[in-house]
């Protein structure tokens, strides 16, 4: 059933008896052309683009629990491309152009809000990197704007743009069109257009085990029996060690670490946009039901808890008040902890193989939401093809071979500092 | 999370710095093997269970340390000194626990 205001009057009008689930609880197939394991955003947005753009539609995708039960339903909601290196803002470039007409492609409304991202300086220095890194965007057609003081006070008054300030705000960059997204939405509106056409949402479905056929993947056993298919991605994000070490892949350039988020009991809107505190590291933006989000740093070592511990909120929300003093009273509504995938750079990899038949989109750090779309489009290209679409050609395993790591944070290869 | 340094005991993790796995181990300098040592620098087994890494007792008495931790529960069961003169400190710290 396609939604529009037409359906939801027809509907009403017959005491909305009529509405069918979002999506199809189907029995596995013996086989499909290709399965995707993990029904996150990623592996949603991957089936749905394998059907919509490569005309491939016998896929499953395969989800341990329900659908978007990981990290596309536990994250901060922030959607921008405010990249340095040339990889980064190519491919997150692509994500806005998705995101823009996501709402439409879907026929669901996943609630793209382009508020604007503003990245907060506090020095001069600071300043002088924000206009690099603003130029740079301009050079590759990303909006951008350097903000002095006042116009940081005046686009968000809640800000402590005073002197006195124990992190005094010297301006800012702002991305005017990156902003927010519903997440559990995407998630939602990617699984109900990939099964519409004609992908099975195969939940509740764990895979325990990789078939092969010397060392060729041709499929996957789940606890619910074997399922073949000739094209085998993998897009399971904190769990890629887990999953790949079934596949007999040891060693990758990955560290899973834990980062949390939070959320602030609901007030009157006061933050028209996402701020991110740049003397440490905090983003926040507000929900539309009034709580503020908020997260900063991981958790800095190793860990699959998908729980955290207080030392970040303590960090975390001291520079929430640092920036927003009146922010000081209010309480925690609660908050989570998902598992990140931290890559050896910063960087994902949407790749072929490192198996033949295996396909790989990992390494998101915990920038993955922004990335659904994107992600999904070149995985999917690079699926059908066999090979990467020009876009993710930079994110593949090989790179930390051969000296091209695409490090934007220039910290080196430790995982736990990107 | 607490981990029980040898030296200054038990402390708060706040206080030390994290510096990876610490199976991770660096092939001789003169060793020209290029992939050994891209390994040591990018390949990580990631495990969900059992982990030894590395910590710093930076707000303490600077020792780097071997800790074994679960990933899973965090439950922390050996904290070691590592380096050239852990053996000396693990007898003296041993002399100094007699004495006690």
């Amino acid at each position: 059933m396609r939604y529009s205001a037409w359906a939801i009057l027809k509907n009403a009008l017959k005491g909305n008896k009529d509405w069918s689930p979002a999506w199809r609880k189907p029995e596995p197939k013996p086989a499909y052309d290709v399965i995707i394991v993990g029904g996150g955003g990623h592996g949603l947005s991957t089936a749905f683009y394998l059907a919509s753009v490569h005309g491939i539609t016998n896929v499953a995708v395969i989800e341990k629990g329900y659908l978007g039960s990981g990290n596309v339903g536990r994250n901060t909601t922030i959607v921008r491309s405010n990249y340095r290196l040339t990889p980064n803002s190519r491919f997150y470039e692509k994500s806005m152009e998705l995101w823009r007409e996501l709402s439409h492609t879907l026929n669901y409304n996943v609630m793209f809000s382009p508020r604007g991202v503003l990245n907060l300086a506090h020095t001069p220095g600071q300043m002088d990197t924000y206009a690099e890194r603003g130029n740079q965007m301009r050079l590759m057609g990303v909006k951008s704007e350097l903000l002095d003081r006042d116009q940081v006070g005046r686009l968000n008054p809640g800000l402590d743009v005073s002197g006195s300030a124990r992190f005094p705000i010297h301006g800012g960059l702002l991305q005017p069109d990156a902003g927010n997204a519903r997440h559990d939405a995407v998630a939602w509106g990617y699984a109900r257009a990939a099964d519409q056409l004609g992908v099975d949402l195969l939940e509740n479905t764990e895979v325990t085990g990789f078939l092969k056929e010397g060392d060729r993947i041709v499929g996957v056993e789940t606890n619910r029996g074997e399922i073949r298919a000739s094209k085998t991605g993998v897009a399971v994000a904190g769990n890629t060690s887990r999953v790949m070490k079934m596949a007999g892949v040891e060693n990758l350039p990955i560290e899973s670490t834990v980062l949390q988020a939070f959320v602030s009991e609901s007030i009157k809107p006061i933050i028209p946009n996402v701020v991110t505190f740049g003397a440490g590291h905090l983003y926040v933006s507000q929900s539309d039901k009034g709580g503020l989000v908020f997260g900063g740093n991981i958790d800095y070592y190793n860990s699959y808890a998908q729980r955290g511990n207080l030392p970040v909120w303590e960090e975390v929300t001291s520079e929430l008040v640092s920036m927003f003093p009146n922010f000081a009273r209010l309480r925690l509504l609660r908050s989570w902890g998902g598992v990140m995938d931290m890559s050896m750079d910063g960087s994902p990899i949407i790749t072929t193989g490192p198996l033949d038949g295996m396909y790989l989109n990992a390494g998101w750090c915990y920038g993955g939401f922004k990335a659904t779309p994107a992600s999904g489009w070149c995985f999917a290209h690079t699926i059908a093809n066999d090979k990467p679409h020009d876009i993710n050609a930079a994110f593949t395993l090989e790179r930390f071979k051969d000296g091209n790591p695409i490090d934007e944070l220039g910290a080196g290869p430790t995982p736990w500092y990107h | 999370m607490r981990l029980t340094c040898p030296y200054c005991g038990e402390r708060d993790h706040q206080e030390f710095t994290y510096r990876g796995d610490a199976s991770a181990t660096r092939p001789a300098i003169e060793s020209t093997a290029m992939d050994d040592h891209l390994a040591y620098v990018y390949d990580r087994k990631n495990p969900d269970g059992v982990h030894r890494e590395l910590w710093n007792h930076t707000s303490g008495c600077r020792m780097h340390l071997v800790v074994t931790r679960n990933t899973v529960t965090h439950e922390v069961t050996g904290c070691e000194p590592v380096g050239p003169w852990a053996k000396k400190l693990k007898a003296a710290s041993a002399r100094r626990g007699a004495k006690r």
